[in-house]
């Protein structure tokens, strides 16, 4: 069956999408908390305002998570799914946990959803944390040396930064999946 | 109408500032068409780059997706229950005080994956202006009326054959800021989640008939018309209740799930 068209998300999502702590995977309060936040960048360099920011990943032990609850924080479950508008400075900000690697060695990253206003259709890509099972994973091996910083969180003040630049230089590595045609 | 200011050519990428003229974007739309039908291979999603909607302009990626294979995290979605959504949500006609102003509609459908199964229990969430074309958003300037009963939002969690159910008032045209004159067909805001975190997609739904529908960038930017045809929904006289409410149909097709049987549960 072929796919029904995705569309923009528009300008107005901002009293519908968004909910209460949303952002917050787990508390600021929790031992393990980590900051991941950044901007996001159009081709003209300019902070993009009207973006919505969906992560999506493992526990700390890099086990899937399939337990209900994001919408409803509760405090205590960690669900591994979170939402997030930018600010009028297009930057946005997560409170999570770093996810375990799926197997011991393996690369460890967060999913990324893109929406905004101006993208017609949703995009996208990964989260890598920094370190040196980075030079064994299979997708980073396949991209750009040029472009893999792309998809490389950077540590900083005890958290994660990770910028999002839909176009031009510095241009985001988005992904595509098999059979999403 | 003559023209009330001389326009200028578009240098700035501004979805406000409302340079070019309908008249341009619908032959800027035409000439896609046009390349679109000579080259003749199919496309099913909307196009990333599409100049007619001015803000995709600097909002595009110019390098083609990294093909990825699905890792373990990639091929499950989260997963949403009752703590989540309270059922009333599906019904945006309800407020405290009256009902909102406007055609009272249902809106029906099952959300399937590209094998046809159903997507169960998963997060549907909509959003929509009112009957008058204005959404419940503190950047809506366009000087059509609230409603104090409609806030425009709803959720809901697809039953187990995947079907859905919202009970709203039929959303109204509205002006914005592309171009000189520039109106949305009337559409309802759609959120959907698959059983992959690669069927996430957000989408809009549009009503049959709809005389915008060629003027519109937002739905020409998908450039095939049977595409564009799965986004509107269908008038079903089955859905219309009785001196209550008319009724429209709207399946939704996500893209493939990537798992295979074995990691079913």
């Amino acid at each position: 069956m072929t796919a029904t068209p995705g569309q923009t998300i528009g300008p107005f999502f901002g009293f519908a999408l968004p909910y209460e702590r949303g952002h917050e995977l787990v508390p600021p309060s929790h031992p393990q908390a980590v900051r991941l936040h950044g901007t996001v960048y159009d081709g003209a360099g300019a902070a993009v305002p009207d973006a919505l920011l969906e992560i999506w990943q493992p526990d700390a032990d890099g086990h899937v998570v399939q337990r209900p609850g994001s919408l409803h924080r509760d405090g205590y479950t960690f669900t591994g799914w979170g939402r997030a508008a930018t600010d009028n400075a297009g930057h946005y900000s997560f409170t999570t946990l770093e996810p375990g690697p799926a197997e011991p060695g393996r690369a460890r990253f967060i999913a990324m959803t893109v929406f905004a206003r101006g993208l017609l259709n949703r995009l996208f890509t990964r989260i890598y944390l920094p370190g040196g099972a980075l030079e064994a994973d299979p997708l980073l091996a396949t991209v750009d040396p040029g472009r893999r910083d792309t998809l490389v969180a950077v540590r900083e003040d005890g958290g994660l930064r990770f910028d999002v630049r839909l176009q031009g230089e510095g241009e985001t590595v988005f992904l595509s999946y098999p059979r999403q045609t | 109408m003559s023209e009330v200011y001389e326009r200028e050519p578009v240098t700035e990428a501004s979805s406000d500032a409302a340079v070019s003229s309908q008249a341009d974007i619908t032959a800027e739309i035409e000439a896609i068409g046009k390349e679109y039908a000579s080259v003749g291979v199919e496309e099913t999603q909307p196009r990333l780059d599409y100049p007619p909607y001015r803000s995709s302009i600097l909002r595009h990626p110019t390098k083609d997706p990294h093909q990825a294979d699905p890792e373990e995290i990639e091929l499950w979605a989260p997963v949403f229950g009752p703590q989540d959504v309270d059922p009333l949500e599906a019904d945006l006609t309800i407020a405290e005080r009256g009902e909102p102003i406007g055609e009272r509609i249902v809106v029906q459908g099952r959300i399937v994956d590209g094998d046809g199964r159903p997507v169960r229990g998963q997060l549907v969430e909509i959003w929509q202006a009112n009957a008058a074309g204005r959404y419940l958003h503190k950047r809506d300037q366009h000087p059509a009326p609230l409603d104090p009963n409609f806030t425009g939002v709803g959720r809901c969690l697809t039953g187990a054959d995947g079907s859905y159910e919202f009970v709203t008032v039929k959303p109204g045209p509205y002006p914005w800021k592309n171009h000189y004159n520039a109106w949305r067909p009337a559409h309802i805001h759609f959120s959907l989640f698959g059983t992959d975190f690669t069927q996430r997609m957000v989408t809009q739904m549009y009503f049959p008939g709809d005389p915008l529908f060629p003027l519109d960038p937002i739905y020409q930017s998908i450039t095939d018309q049977r595409a564009r045809d799965r986004l509107v929904a269908g008038y079903d006289h089955e859905l219309t209740r009785h001196e209550w409410s008319t009724g429209y149909r709207w399946d939704i097709v996500l893209t493939g799930s990537a798992r295979t049987p074995m990691e079913e549960q």
